[in-house]
């Protein structure tokens, strides 16, 4: 979960080091190593007792390496997890190379001259090392998408309930005096709700996205009144444009959150999507209001929505954020991906 | 108490203050009360309360410009503090904190019987401390407020140039004026450290009223140095414990 948080700016996954202090992990290296060791010792030899001289042959120098190298990377290990992959991983590479050199050398005497030289076992070492780390790493990257689905269940659903209990007391404050609009507000509600706590890992059209949004926005129009202005720039929309549900709402529900509310004036949220290069393009814009304790929910938002893109999508889309003079802007870049239906 | 039970509204969505006034409407046979204002954000209510006398202030928490809590901290100066209810919709760290703080709260949507018994207690509720409502606090004041001839003035926080601690008081000191408020200059610092830097034992600067240091020689050959600020002619020393500030400064 911390590797996660910390690789928030990449779609990709980026790749992890496994925890040295984790005994599984430990018990898988060690049986590895000397299941490697015991292959070449196969190899080598002819016989059964052959086998046995040449495994004790190459533990007597492997183990060695390999229990100080655990030992190092279980004291490092925290340290090495907070580094970014690539270059953790180098750190290990170069640390294993010390560690066999080091070794070699006081080792050595004790040796005598029948050993292989040292650039053969440095050659050993990294093949192994390598190896290892790849070997952990698919393995945490095939964990990852269910990994990322639990937090996307888990994530998606939650809609802001100040939202909820606000606009209840807002159709409250309609059913004496406007019925009509009271049940407009709930039937919005109930089409909101439905798709909120549908299971939502299938896309759905950009044009019921839109339609959605249309929905919560009047919902919040109900209780913000002219405070909320919005524009909606949507005559080129590819309609019929698969896209993750529940990306733009969310996104909606922030600029209204942190643009909207914090204001006594009316304020505009502007929403554009078109077609350009065969690309959808998203375009919302809201006024900004320095507020600085919100900020939190807002990136958890954006990352959920940023991760549900990838894995949707891949590298092909993406989502960038940030003010343009006073105004907060979120872009969100995707494939034309038309529906079947 | 005699008469009916004065009250005023604060909330920024108007189908909230219509809903609180018709429910009012419906507790009204068992507890007489009169509606006296209505406020749509937390500056609005701060006036208002100083013009019109109130005994009840139904005070939302998420506003605009100023948020609840903090009204209720600026009405403490006020010689007659009503009683206040916070209400809110959702907060899961508000809802805590105010049973911590044993305040009076409603959770929106508001039933009507709720309402009615939080009526019945209004009368016989004593407004919040300051050091209640200090607690519920989640961020620094947006403005200080000194009370003048029955009226609060709020000091939006931006204007501030400085505060100094003169015995009982602190002085405000903005472009135009001076103010004189009563409250403990350390809590300040506390509370603004964003925004203030202190350069002496009684006296904070605002960080971004600083335009540069001189160094003053005194009598016996010592020396030391003064700030000098955005606006006033005044110029502060800058204390030997806090010297390092001008370094800081300086980068």
């Amino acid at each position: 979960m911390l590797q996660k948080v910390a690789s928030i700016n990449q779609n990709a996954y980026p790749g992890a080091l496994p925890n040295f202090r984790n005994l599984g992990i430990l018990l898988r290296i060690l049986l590895l190593v000397n299941a490697v060791c015991l292959i070449a010792a196969v190899v080598k030899s002819t016989s059964l007792e052959q086998t046995l001289q040449e495994f004790t042959a190459i533990a007597a120098l492997a183990e060695p390496i390999l229990i100080l190298s655990l030992l190092v990377l279980m004291v490092g290990g925290p340290w090495l997890s907070k580094l970014p992959f690539y270059r953790g991983a180098g750190i290990v590479l170069v640390l294993e190379l010390c560690i066999t050199t080091l070794v070699y050398r006081l080792g050595g005497n004790f040796f005598g001259g029948g050993i292989a030289p040292l650039e053969r076992l440095w050659f050993f070492t990294l093949l192994m090392t390598a190896a290892l780390i790849v070997y952990f790493n698919m393995l945490s990257r095939l964990l990852s998408p269910a990994l990322a689905e639990s937090r996307l269940q888990a994530l998606q659903a939650r809609i802001r309930p100040h939202f909820l209990f606000n606009s209840i007391n807002a159709v409250l404050s309609l059913i004496r005096s406007d019925t009509k609009r009271a049940e407009v507000a709930l039937e919005d509600l109930c089409d909101l709700f439905r798709v909120l706590m549908a299971d939502n890992r299938q896309l759905s059209t950009l044009e019921q996205e839109v339609d959605l949004c249309r929905r919560y926005l009047s919902l919040e129009q109900l209780r913000l009144g002219e405070r909320l202005q919005v524009e909606w720039h949507i005559d080129n929309m590819p309609r019929d444009a698969q896209i993750p549900p529940l990306v733009l709402q969310p996104l909606l529900e922030n600029a209204v959150y942190h643009g909207i509310e914090p204001r006594t004036e009316p304020g505009v949220i502007n929403i554009n999507i078109f077609l350009r290069n065969d690309q959808v393009q998203i375009v919302l814009r809201n006024p900004y209001q320095r507020e600085g304790t919100h900020h939190a929910g807002n990136k958890m938002a954006m990352e959920n929505i940023r991760e549900r893109l990838s894995l949707h999508f891949d590298v092909e889309a993406r989502l960038t954020a940030g003010l343009r003079g006073n105004l907060y802007q979120v872009q969100i870049v995707m494939p034309y991906l038309r529906s079947e239906k | 108490m005699t008469g009916p039970l004065r009250i005023i509204i604060a909330d920024d969505e108007t189908p909230a203050r219509n809903r609180l006034r018709e429910l009012l409407a419906d507790c009204a046979p068992a507890v007489p009360h009169e509606l006296v204002g209505e406020a749509a954000n937390g500056r609005e209510a701060v006036e208002l309360m100083s013009r019109v006398p109130a005994d009840l202030l139904l005070l939302d928490i998420r506003m605009p410009e100023m948020d609840g809590i903090e009204v209720a901290r600026h009405l403490l100066s006020l010689p007659q503090m009503p009683a206040v209810i916070f209400t809110t919709a959702y907060d899961l760290y508000a809802i805590q904190a105010f049973e911590v703080n044993a305040v009076d709260y409603l959770l929106k949507p508001v039933r009507s019987e709720r309402l009615l018994a939080a009526l019945q207690k209004a009368s016989q509720m004593r407004p919040p401390g300051q050091e209640q409502l200090q607690k519920l606090a989640r961020r620094p004041r947006t403005c200080l407020s000194v009370q003048e001839r029955g009226k609060i003035v709020l000091i939006p926080i931006g204007e501030i140039i400085f505060l100094k601690a003169e015995q009982k008081y602190v002085t405000i000191r903005t472009n135009e004026r001076e103010y004189l408020l009563e409250e403990s200059l350390t809590n300040l610092e506390q509370e603004f450290v964003a925004n203030f830097i202190r350069i002496h034992r009684n006296c904070l600067v605002a960080k971004n009223s600083i335009t540069g240091f001189e160094k003053v020689a005194e009598d016996g050959g010592d020396s030391h140095w003064e700030v000098v600020l955005k606006g006033v002619q005044e110029k502060l020393p800058v204390s030997r414990r806090q010297q390092f500030i001008v370094k800081e400064f300086a980068k």
